[in-house]
Order: C-alpha cells, then structure tokens, then sequence
C-alpha cells in the first residue's frame, strides 16, 4: 500500500508555471460569494488558467450530531444545512424516515407539505434571482424579488411561528394543521405573483447589459454535466432532461401537472430562463395543490411515533404515556437504510439514513446539490474572463451552509 | 403501507438487471445482494470495484450512468469495518442502485472512482476527510471539510461527538 504523501497533489501556489501567471484569492468574504466560499484563482492576465474553490469554512458536523439525537430531534438540523429552502430538507429527512417506518401519512398533510414545498422553491428561486442579478449589476432586481420574499416568509411564520428555519413537517405528518386565514392569504399570493415574475422578466430578459454578461458565458455540455454529478437547474440549463418531481415522484407530485423546463445552451442565461420558467410551473403548482387539498387529520394514525394532540394527551392516559415515551425515549425505527432523494430547487437533495434500530439514527448523510454543483466551477470558468466568475458562481446558485453541512 | 421483510436470496434477484448483468458479466465481482424497502443493494469484490461499476455504467440492459451520491459507513468495531456506498441512477430506466465495497479498519484504502465520473472527486475527499478511507488515484486527495492540519477522522464511530478535549 502506497503511503498517503503519494495521494496529496502540490498545493496550487508550489505548481504555477513560470512568470506568467499569478494566484488571486477571492473570498471567502467576497460578497459574490453567497456565503464563505473561497476560490484560488490561478490567472493569466484577465483569463483564468485554473480555479479551486476551498471550502469547509461553514462546517460544522452536522452529519457527526445526528448520530447523537433522536429521530424527531434531527427535524431542526436539516433546516439549518440549506437555509434558503428548509421545507426541502425536511421533506427529504421525514420521508426518508417514513420510508424506514413504513408509514403512510394522510392526505392533507402530503398536499400541504407539496404546497409549501413548492412556496419554499419560489423563496429559494427568488433569493437567486435578486442576488445573481445584483452580483451582475442589476440592483432593482434584488428589491422587487425580496418584496415577494417577504410575502413567502410571513406565510411560513404563520404555518410555523419561524420566518427562516420552519421545521414544520413530522415524521408521519405535519407539526399541525394550518392557521386559520392561511388559505385566503396565498390565494391573494398565487393570484399576483405571476404579474410579479414578468415585472422581473421585463427588467431582465431583454436587457441588453444581462444578455451581454450571461449570454455564451460560463458553458458546460452535457456530457461534462453527467460527467460532473450535476442537477437541478444547472444542469437542466445544459439539456439534461432528468427532474426527480416528475420521474421518480415522491409526495404526490405524481398527482401534479406541470412541465420540466430545460434549455441547451448550457450557458447562465439557460440557466436564468429555467429558473425563470420554473418559477412559474411552482405557481401553477402551488394553485393545483390549493385545489387538491382535502380535509382531515394532518397527522398519521401511529401512536408511537408521532405525538398526541395536545387534547387528548390531558384527558387520556394512554396518550399521556405515549408523549412522555416519545419525548424522553424517542422512536425506535426497524433496521434499514433508505436512500431519500428530492428535487431542491438547487438540485438532487439526497438523504441517507442508516438504522440500527434503535432511537437514534445510525448514520444520517446529506447529499446535498450545492457540493456536487460546485463541481462544476473549474468547466465553467476556465480559459474564460476573470469578471465571468461571478456571473457563474451565481448561475449554479449555491448555498455555502448546504455545500460544508 | 408495511415493511416487507429483505430480500437476500440470489434465486429471487437475479432476473433483476443490475444481478443479472453482474452475474452474467462479471461473476467474480459479485458478493451478495439485497432487496430492502424498494431499494436494490449489492455488495461488490473490492478489487472489482472499477470494473463493476463501469460494466453497470456501460451495460445496455442497466446503464446506471449517472453517480448520485458517494458516502461510507463506520462499522466499529466489527470487521470490516468501513462500507462505502455508491448510490447509482439510471435517468433512462429510472432506477436506482446502491453498491457497497467492505473495506478493512486496520488499513482502510480502496480503488478511486474518479476515473469513471469525474465528479465523485469532492465526495471522495469528503470520505477521506471524515472517515480516514484512502482512495487510490485521487488526484488530489486533501481534507475537505475540515482544516487541513485536523488530527482524527470525526465521522469515525469511536471519534467522540463532542471531539476530543
């Protein structure tokens, strides 16, 4: 067996070919850098000869803490891997869960996590658009897509009491049922927000500085798409026609009619129309899923994993131990492991849960879109224009807590 | 909705693609395999890791093209210790598949997959980084994660949650 030293390349500094190149650092407090990613840029001129990005500054062992925590405890770390999409992460853990139980949940409560499943993909998307375009240099942007945000937001502080990190979902359900009004609210949200994308669009999609900065800018094939792990948007932008929603549907969205946008050029601005276009298919979701949602319990018939109602666990003895056993003891989940993936709006977001059998979660790991889109950086910017970097950092959109966990 | 119990017998998997083109192809890769909560497991000869997944790669009847997800598992203190898991999936057949390789503790390498889809090399670095799995001809194998001059490997079952003081 060769020693490990065989393993280790140069570092990028020792290997920088003669006098013609120099190494810039950018980050990891570059504001560009939507978080604390730090990329050593090998340039010669304004062309990029190599790029690394370095990251591991938002590590903070998420992975390692779950395997301490009960099942139902692990709910509020997987809001806090990918902050720009918690309902996401929680969607994946609960139903990778639910899959190792074998519960099946009600129907209200699916149609309303598919529901504010996809409010939190428009959230995430309008995030992206306001930053990626403000990185560019389209500050209006930025303030017309946080208006909206702020309008999603309330609604998430309303189901949850909690603007960012929600932890709404349950393993076999939801926390519980929905506010009163809630209804009513994104019903008036659904019936203006589609005039509000084209007030983007208007701002963007013609714009002669956005095409001239993301148009032809930052390529990758198809192939190298495939060959570099990526999904999502990123690499719908280059024609990979793959979204987990629609061929490997999970939570109802079987039960949904909505078209997966993918564009070839595999350029930013391919990336920015699916995104774009997204946005408007999560609309017509979220109105199908407010058509589809029936009344009834939000809350699956197993007494011994999810807690009581707050009645019946004051009038009922039974209930009464039921609660006090899942809150002091947790769960325990048979033995198993399941695979969980769900299409974030960043791309596959895969959970892995390992069971023993007991309380605890054997081994929790997170494959998350951001690490492996970040992949993708080296393509994209090499051989091309310093200024570009920018433009496609925010074109894969990641989130620096998703990639380091 | 129940849990069915595993499938582990070879007579009742083997009409699956991903067995069958194993067993047909490459037999001698082959270990054992298992049929879990509509999961499709195989565990796989380590020295036969490369030619595996490539023939699960290439093969008509599987084309298992696309790497999701590449982690390991701790088994301390049983042995062998690691497991690494490939998560496959096929975007033709809509299909997934999970290859395992054991790996022993005392000296814990493996063949790298770097060669087959480029972008396992961050995921590869990550196991590496948290686990202390070594993979032969990583191009760059670095800690990731955490800071370069870390001693211990975290995700290591005997690695205290709270880390050492």
């Amino acid at each position: 067996m060769p020693s490990i030293d065989q393993f280790r390349s140069e570092p990028i500094v020792e290997t920088i070919g003669g006098d013609r190149t120099m190494v810039l650092n950018m980050g990891p407090q570059h504001p560009s850098t939507h978080g604390v990613l730090r990329l050593l840029l090998e340039i010669d001129g304004e062309t990029i000869v190599r790029i690394k990005p370095d990251i591991g500054f938002l590590h903070t062992g998420i992975e390692k803490t779950c395997e301490a925590k009960f099942y139902q405890q692990v709910i509020p770390m997987t809001d806090r891997i990918d902050y720009l999409c918690p309902m996401t992460n929680n969607l994946a853990y609960v139903l990778a869960v639910e899959k190792l139980l074998g519960l099946e949940i009600p129907p209200r409560a699916m149609w309303v996590r598919l529901m504010l499943n996809e409010l939190t993909r428009i959230n995430s998307h309008l995030v992206w658009l306001g930053t990626h375009a403000m990185d560019i240099g389209a500050m209006t942007v930025f303030l017309y897509c946080f208006r909206e945000r702020e309008e999603i937001l309330k609604m998430f502080e309303m189901v949850s009491g909690q603007r960012m990190m929600t932890s709404y979902f349950r393993v076999g359900g939801l926390s519980m049922d929905l506010p009163l009004g809630f209804l009513d609210y994104i019903k008036n949200f659904v019936s203006y927000f589609p005039d509000r994308i084209e007030q983007y669009s208007d701002l963007l999609t013609n714009n002669p500085i956005w095409l001239g900065r993301t148009k032809g800018v930052a390529l990758i094939t198809k192939e190298d798409a495939l060959e570099l792990m990526l999904s999502g948007p990123t690499a719908r932008g280059s024609g990979v026609d793959w979204d987990l929603r629609r061929d490997m549907p999970y939570s109802g969205y079987d039960q949904l009619e909505f078209k997966v946008p993918v564009e070839t050029a595999g350029d930013v601005y391919a990336r920015y129309q699916v995104r774009m276009a997204e946005l408007r298919e999560s609309i017509s979701m979220v109105k199908q899923a407010i058509a589809n949602l029936p009344d009834g319990p939000v809350k699956a018939e197993a007494p011994k994993v999810v807690l009581p109602d707050r009645e019946k666990m004051k009038t009922q003895m039974e209930s009464l131990i039921h609660h006090f056993k899942i809150v002091t003891e947790g769960f325990t989940v048979p033995e198993g492991e399941v695979y969980q993936g769900v299409e974030s709006p960043r791309g596959e977001m895969g959970y892995y849960v390992v069971s023993d059998g007991t309380a605890k979660p054997y081994r929790v790991h997170m494959r998350s879109p951001s690490f492996a889109n970040l992949n993708a950086i080296g393509v994209m910017c090499e051989h091309n224009l310093l200024a570009d970097v920018v433009a496609a950092i925010g074109s894969i959109d990641i989130v620096l807590g998703d990639v380091d966990r | 909705m129940s849990i069915q119990p595993a499938i582990t017998d070879l007579e009742l998997l083997k009409e699956r693609p991903a067995v069958a083109c194993l067993l047909s192809a490459l037999p001698e890769a082959f270990l054992s395999a298992k049929f879990d909560r509509d999961e499709l497991t195989v565990w796989i000869e380590p020295i036969h890791l490369i030619n595996a997944l490539n023939l699960l790669r290439t093969s008509t009847s599987t084309r298992f093209t696309v790497l999701a997800d590449l982690t390991a598992l701790d088994w301390f203190p049983s042995e062998p210790r690691y497991e690494v898991v490939y998560s496959l999936l096929s975007h033709e057949r809509r299909e997934r598949i999970r290859i395992k390789v054991k790996v022993n503790g005392a000296d814990p390498y493996i063949e790298s997959v770097t060669g087959v889809w480029a972008g396992a090399s961050p995921f590869e670095r990550e196991v590496f980084d948290l686990f202390g799995v070594r993979f032969q001809g990583h191009p760059d194998l670095r800690r990731i994660l955490m800071p370069d001059d870390w001693e211990g490997y975290p995700l290591r079952k005997d690695y205290p949650v709270e880390g050492y003081r």
